[in-house]
């Protein structure tokens, strides 16, 4: 029994999600014994290649350089990830976008079942992962010959770094005649990560406006956060949609999240409920958003901002 | 150009769920049952597709149990011209569920076939992407913007980071995005018209689709509870107990 981990990467760098879902391939190899291989696919990868064999608890770090595999999209990424599979009991990817775009069409192809979101392995055909949005957590039992899994990077703690797996080359060439990537439009940010981020400041629809979102700069700069948003905030066209938190948007689990003017709703509670301490500033006392804040501040954020930002 | 829409029954988004005692599952007996949002969307650009006249003919699909023909009954209210209903009172995975459209699809023929990104009960995101795989087709999951153009469909792809433009070749499948569009509210007068639109009752055997499925649910449990957090009366309180009590800053 042997498990493959897909890695996340782009612009030539290994996506730090990466070495989390390493971390849940040890619990699983733990579990049930067996190597962890990491599969790299994509055009001019060899450095990615190198950050991945770095990683605690890898065997073997199998690469799979071609301009085919360029922007990992799904159906020669799907296609390859088939041909792997024969050799492993378990393939896990990051619940990233990518992940989520091709695992399921490998789950298909082999005619077994896909568990999304994993947020523990119980043993190594046992898992968890949350429904209905986070207010409920499924235990559920695979029988399937072959588990593909996406795992839930704030689920498990990120492996270390001082490994020296070693690096093979696949050459495996699929072909695809039916998708063609154009083009990537990628918003430039400074800032960690949202979903890596130690601590999160998010604005909502009572930031009022776009440009009201720089009062939260300030406070991100003293904090090393990364800045979020609401669905309504990101709707209502503040901020681009790839700062939203929520069901629908980025799952996050920060030491520290900061929620200002944001009510609450379910669907933004499912993406930060996980955070270690959650404050709320907002002027609507009844706000959902108090009952999950392990402090909150009544007050107008318009105030409250610019004196928070001083007093940090 | 034909399109193919699924949709799915499910509880309404603003039900706060509850865990069933015994914790063998969520209780939904009396709860308020919804279409799923992402295919509420799916059915938006489909009829938008037929308004601007490159599709000719809508049709929407569900698997579920008897109810869940309200729901192709909203979608026919919405613009759909026919429906299909794969009726089964199993609980279908999403791998079977795929299975089943594969069916649909082998029989339709559509050009295009839209579904939503993912279910907000069971939060999958799978079954557009397994039929993609299934019917050999190409996918663009997450779509905010669907262009046909002759043969091909342009597609933007909400992913990390931003934005990813994608060509596929048609007959192709496309998973909906939050952003893709608003969708309409149905017209009391569209609604008593869609009862009289054709409704066709399947069953998964008429597609040869065994619905069993080797994952077993063992448990379902409450998340663990935040403990009652505290109202600060000042930012300089606030920042002392995240200072001091918290140990954040």
């Amino acid at each position: 029994m042997s498990i493959l981990v897909l890695a996340d990467h782009h612009d030539g760098q290994l996506a730090g999600t990466t070495a989390h879902v390493v971390a849940a391939a040890q619990e699983i190899a733990n579990a049930g014994g067996g190597d962890i291989d990491v599969l790299v696919a994509g055009e001019d990868v060899a450095a990615v290649a190198k950050s991945a064999a770095k990683l605690d608890g890898v065997a073997r770090v199998r690469v799979a350089d071609h301009a085919v595999y360029a922007h990992q999209l799904a159906e020669p990424l799907g296609a390859l990830l088939v041909e792997l599979a024969g050799d492993y009991s378990h393939v896990l990817a990051s619940a990233s976008t990518t992940g989520k775009n091709v695992m399921p069409r490998l789950a298909a192809l082999k005619d077994v079942s896909q568990l999304s979101d994993v947020i523990a392995v119980e043993s190594a055909d046992t898992f968890s992962r949350p429904i209905y949005a986070g207010n409920a957590i499924a235990t559920v039992k695979s029988d399937d010959v072959l588990k593909v899994l996406t795992v839930r990077s704030t689920g498990f703690d990120a492996v270390n770094g001082e490994g020296s797996a070693s690096i093979e080359a696949i050459d495996t060439v699929v072909e695809n005649s039916q998708s063609t990537f154009i083009k990537e439009d990628l918003a430039q940010s400074d800032r960690p990560e949202l979903g890596a981020a130690k601590v999160v400041i998010s604005g909502g629809r009572g930031m009022g406006n776009g440009e009201n979102f720089k009062l939260l700069d300030g406070i991100a700069d003293k904090l090393g956060a990364a800045i979020g948003a609401s669905r309504a905030a990101v709707d209502a066209g503040y901020v681009p949609n790839d700062m939203q938190v929520g069901q629908t948007g980025k799952i996050v689990a920060p030491d520290l999240y900061i929620a200002v003017g944001i009510s609450g709703a379910i669907q933004h509670l499912a993406g930060m409920k996980d955070s270690k301490v959650i404050v709320a500033i907002n002027q609507d006392d009844e706000a959902p958003i108090f009952q999950v804040a392990d402090y909150g501040l009544v007050g107008d954020l318009f105030q409250v901002l610019p004196e928070l930002e001083s007093k940090l | 150009m034909k399109v193919l829409v699924a949709v799915k029954r499910v509880i309404d988004y603003n039900v706060k769920i509850r865990v069933k005692p015994d914790h063998s599952d969520v209780d939904l007996t009396n709860v308020k049952m919804a279409m799923n949002p992402f295919c509420e969307i799916a059915v938006e650009e489909a009829v938008r597709l037929k308004e601007k006249g490159v599709a000719t003919e809508v049709v929407a699909v569900t698997v579920g149990p008897k109810a869940a023909q309200e729901q192709l009954r909203t979608a026919m209210a919405l613009g759909a011209d026919r429906a299909i209903h794969v009726q089964t009172d199993d609980k279908v995975e999403s791998l079977a569920v795929a299975k089943l459209l594969k069916g649909v699809v082998d029989e339709e023929q559509p050009g295009l076939v839209i579904l939503g990104k993912q279910a907000i009960d069971t939060d999958n995101n799978q079954t557009g992407q397994m039929l993609a795989a299934l019917s050999g087709l190409p996918q663009g999951t997450f779509a905010s913007e669907v262009d046909i153009q002759g043969e091909k469909v342009s597609v933007i792809r909400e992913i990390d980071g931003g934005l990813q433009t994608v060509e596929l070749s048609l007959p192709a499948i496309v998973t909906t995005d939050l952003r893709l569009n608003e969708p309409r509210y149905a017209k009391l007068p569209d609604i008593m018209k869609a009862k009289k639109k054709p409704l066709a009752v399947k069953t998964p055997e008429d597609y040869g689709v065994a619905t069993a499925s080797k994952v077993s649910l063992v448990k379902v449990e409450a998340p663990a509870e935040r403990k009652g957090g505290i109202k600060v009366g000042s930012v300089d309180e606030l920042v002392d107990k995240l200072k001091n009590e918290a140990k954040v800053l």
